[in-house]
């Protein structure tokens, strides 16, 4: 048995909306609290602006795990935002979960702007999660893949 | 083809210490369409921003991509800069490589090859960026102010000098809120009625400030500078235009047992009733709960004295809707419910009281007429033991985590001014620490060790225990001399942790506000924005925002009053041009996007199409109000055909963010 010297490290696209989620990230920075560095961050205006194809993509070029961050539940700064990407979200995790896709590659935390340690706890978390599962090989397009 | 300039900030060390920023500057310039890099010490000063412009204007950029801080910080600079150089603002990117990099990596190389990622992210975003210019909207010049409290009436006082009409919402009958229940305040002593009530009094006279009592915030529609405020009047069953606050209903009420909560149910008042003889408006309510005729359809005797025919018993809650352009929350706070803290013994002894309901003894308007007397017998205490930090730095669940700020100097206060009236007390007051930063808060607390002989014990009470004789067993630990202790007290004073009011949650739901994980408000800065919400338009006043004494509360009322001011000055808002657009071609008039968009910005028109076989077709399709819109993008998503899209946040632009990242 071949053991792989390299470790893996998944690669991690997280969308966070701009008025919690991505202010949390930038004040576990702030905080100078750790996550490893293969979470990288999208802005989007709110969780509600991502399109299931943006996930879907995210897969298709080779991320190993998506993660959507966006405001707690009654908070949203557009009222009613993250009930929309809670639902749209849930329908297309289970539509993954349907064609083989491990449930953990998939995530929605609701972090607040005040909730530093929050975010990075949960990157942490995600990112053990993912390196678990391995590499997302059922979704990814080998078209796509880097030589 | 953009033509793209890449400016890599150092921020000091802030960034350069853990990126290798010249490495970074040096990747970039060979990503298609970029034709400038450079790196700079700090981008956001003159000259790094004079750098900026130099390039735009001899390279002829059409695009920017600036790797630095967060675009929370300093996005709103970079465009300044960009549009001074004569480049659409909205053609400007930041990849954020301080708070999301430099700051939580340790690793240079790895640090190195995320700035370069997050840098071809933001390229190629920019890459597909349009120019795109503000809509303007007009600015309603009346203000809001939630709660009519100290904050409050402060910050309606200050609009409305500056010549703006000002709206004050208090649920409660009258104006005043907590600071008008207190007797003293520290650190002068000043008795708080004499100097809240003149207070109160201006706010009602003042030709710009108009008083909503007995009111409530029933829904908020709308955006910075056009807010649409319904807000509820509560059926008080009497006419404040024609009671004249005789307080002769007051005096004839049968219904006299309901429990007084301006003296926190330590004495009792009539079903028909006025909160204390200052309140503001001076009219009388009737408490439905209680009123007999409410109840039971039987009595009317108030109906019957009022000689100015105020009372009618038929009135119902009445909505009304303002126009406001800015809105301020005042809405306080409370002390917290002590039912979990049995060992206190709070519920089983009338003698164990919060420290609110000691300053209701002491207050000459109180229940004992300003004596100090025990609520069970009424007999003056001679042992008091005060306990601070009561749910206060307590992490252990059924507490607060965080320091409530005002209890030691109350505390101080509550000590001194007993020892004064009554030198025959003993008085304690055992604590974790002793917190007195203001200004004289120090000395204040050292006259009442050192001037009154109050003992001060340094440790936590462990159990209070009522005595078949009347005392209270307090047994708690001196942490000094190190002993376990064991004392008769009298009366306890029980220094509860303070929260935010019970109507703030549901409030920012209402004012789409964010509060942190105490339901305090958050501001929009914790230190360069202290004063105002992250939601446009939405300013904080007072203890909604986290516990703070008089002098801060009133402090940051009038900073708030400022933030409005300057707000409401203007006479048009540059609106935000990141708002959603539907792509007449492809709209198939569905209504998906209509259904989902939280702000009725979407409507449908009919417009006439040329079609390929040089006919015309009339066609239902979606329009935008742009004023409206404030650019979540739920329509984008929801829309099948794929006509509703975002402008800065596209669907082409997020995805070529995502291919670049996963490149």
């Amino acid at each position: 048995m071949q053991v792989n010297e390299k470790e893996f490290k998944p690669l991690i696209v997280a969308f966070c909306c701009n008025w919690c989620s991505y202010a949390g990230a930038d004040l576990s920075g702030t905080n100078r609290l750790n996550y490893p560095a293969n979470v990288k961050i999208i802005r989007v205006p709110c969780s509600c602006r991502v399109n299931p194809m943006f996930v879907l993509r995210a897969f298709q070029r080779g991320a190993d795990g998506v993660i959507l961050c966006g405001c707690h539940p009654g908070d949203c700064h557009y009222t009613t935002g993250n009930y929309y990407t809670r639902r749209r979200m849930t329908l297309l995790f289970s539509m993954l979960d349907y064609l083989g896709i491990e449930r953990d590659r998939t995530r929605v935390e609701w972090v607040s702007a005040a909730e530093g340690a929050k975010f990075a706890a949960t990157m942490n978390d995600f990112v053990a999660t993912v390196t678990r599962l391995g590499e997302n090989k059922r979704l990814e397009d080998l078209r796509c893949k880097k030589q | 083809m953009q033509r793209i300039g890449v400016f890599v900030c150092w921020c000091g060390s802030n960034i350069a210490a853990t990126v290798d920023v010249k490495q970074v500057a040096e990747t970039l310039k060979s990503e298609p369409g970029v034709v400038f890099a450079a790196d700079y010490q700090y981008m956001c000063s003159e000259a790094g921003q004079n750098l900026i412009k130099d390039a735009i204007r001899d390279h002829k950029l059409t695009g920017v991509v600036i790797c630095s801080c967060s675009p929370r910080m300093h996005e709103a600079t970079f465009r300044k800069t960009a549009a001074a150089a004569g480049l659409n603002p909205y053609m400007v990117e930041i990849a954020n490589i301080r708070e999301q990099c430099s700051w939580i990596h340790k690793d240079k190389a790895v640090a190195t090859e995320k700035a370069i990622i997050l840098g071809r992210a933001a390229i190629a975003k920019v890459h597909l960026n349009a120019p795109l210019t503000p809509g303007e909207s007009p600015v309603t010049k009346r203000a809001l102010v939630i709660g009519g409290g100290i904050a409050g009436i402060q910050t309606a006082l200050d609009i409305a000098e500056a010549g703006f009409p000002v709206d004050i919402v208090e649920k409660q009958p009258t104006i005043g809120g907590k600071m008008a229940q207190l007797d003293k305040t520290f650190p002068t002593l000043d008795c708080a009625a004499c100097i809240l009530t003149p207070k109160m009094v201006d706010a009602a006279q003042h030709e710009n400030i108009h008083i909503y009592a007995y009111s409530e915030v029933e829904e908020v529609k709308g955006f910075v500078g056009n807010f649409s405020v319904t807000i509820r009047k509560k059926a008080r069953m009497v006419d404040p235009v024609k009671c004249t606050g005789c307080g002769l209903c007051t005096e004839k009420c049968p219904m006299k047992k309901v429990p007084n909560e301006f003296n926190l149910g330590m004495n009792n008042r009539s079903a028909i009733y006025i909160p204390f003889a200052q309140a503001v408006p001076k009219v009388a309510t009737i408490d439905p709960a209680y009123c007999i005729k409410m109840k039971t359809g039987k009595c009317g005797l108030c109906s019957t004295v009022c000689e100015a025919g105020a009372i009618d018993y038929t009135q119902q809650d009445e909505l009304v809707e303002e126009q406001y352009g800015a809105i301020v929350v005042a809405t306080g706070y409370n002390p917290i419910k002590l039912d979990q803290f049995d060992e206190f013994a709070y519920a089983q002894s009338p003698d164990v009281i919060t420290s609110l309901e000691f300053e209701r003894l002491t207050n000459a308007a109180g229940p004992t007429a300003g004596t100090l007397l025990r609520p069970s017998d009424g007999k003056h205490p001679h042992t008091i033991v005060f306990v601070q930090c009561v749910g206060s730095r307590c992490d252990g669940g059924k507490g607060k985590s965080y320091c409530s700020k005002i209890c030691c100097m109350y505390t101080a206060k509550h000590a001194m001014l007993t020892r004064e009236k009554y030198p025959d007390t003993d008085v304690y007051v055992f604590y974790i620490d002793v917190r007195t930063p203001g200004k004289n808060f120090d000395e204040f607390y050292r006259r009442a060790v050192e001037e009154y002989g109050v003992h001060y014990i340094k440790g936590m009470v462990g159990k209070v225990a009522p005595q078949a004789d009347g005392t209270l067993l307090v047994q708690g630990s001196d942490l000094i001399e190190n002993r376990q202790l064991r004392l008769n007290a009298d009366l306890v004073v029980l220094a509860a942790a303070i929260e935010p009011d019970a109507s703030a949650r549901p409030l920012a739901t209402k004012l789409t506000a964010s509060m942190d994980t105490n339901d305090f408000f958050t501001e929009a800065h914790p230190k360069l924005r202290p004063v105002e919400s992250p939601t446009a338009g939405i300013f904080l006043s007072g203890a909604c925002q986290g516990p703070k004494d008089i002098p801060e509360t009133v402090s940051q009322a009038s900073a708030a009053a400022a933030k409005v001011i300057g707000l409401l000055v203007k006479d048009k808002l540059k609106g935000n041009p990141c708002v959603a657009h539907s792509n007449e071609m492809m709209c198939n008039g569905c209504s998906s996007c209509e259904k989902v968009c939280p702000y009725g910005a979407i409507t449908y028109v009919d417009k006439e199409f040329r079609m390929p076989d040089r006919t015309t077709a009339i066609r239902r399709v979606a329009s935008v109000n742009p004023a409206v819109c404030q650019g979540c993008g739920a329509c984008t998503v929801a829309c099948p055909s794929g006509a509703m899209d975002l402008n800065g946040f596209s669907n082409s632009q997020i995805m070529a963010e995502v291919d670049a990242i996963c490149k």
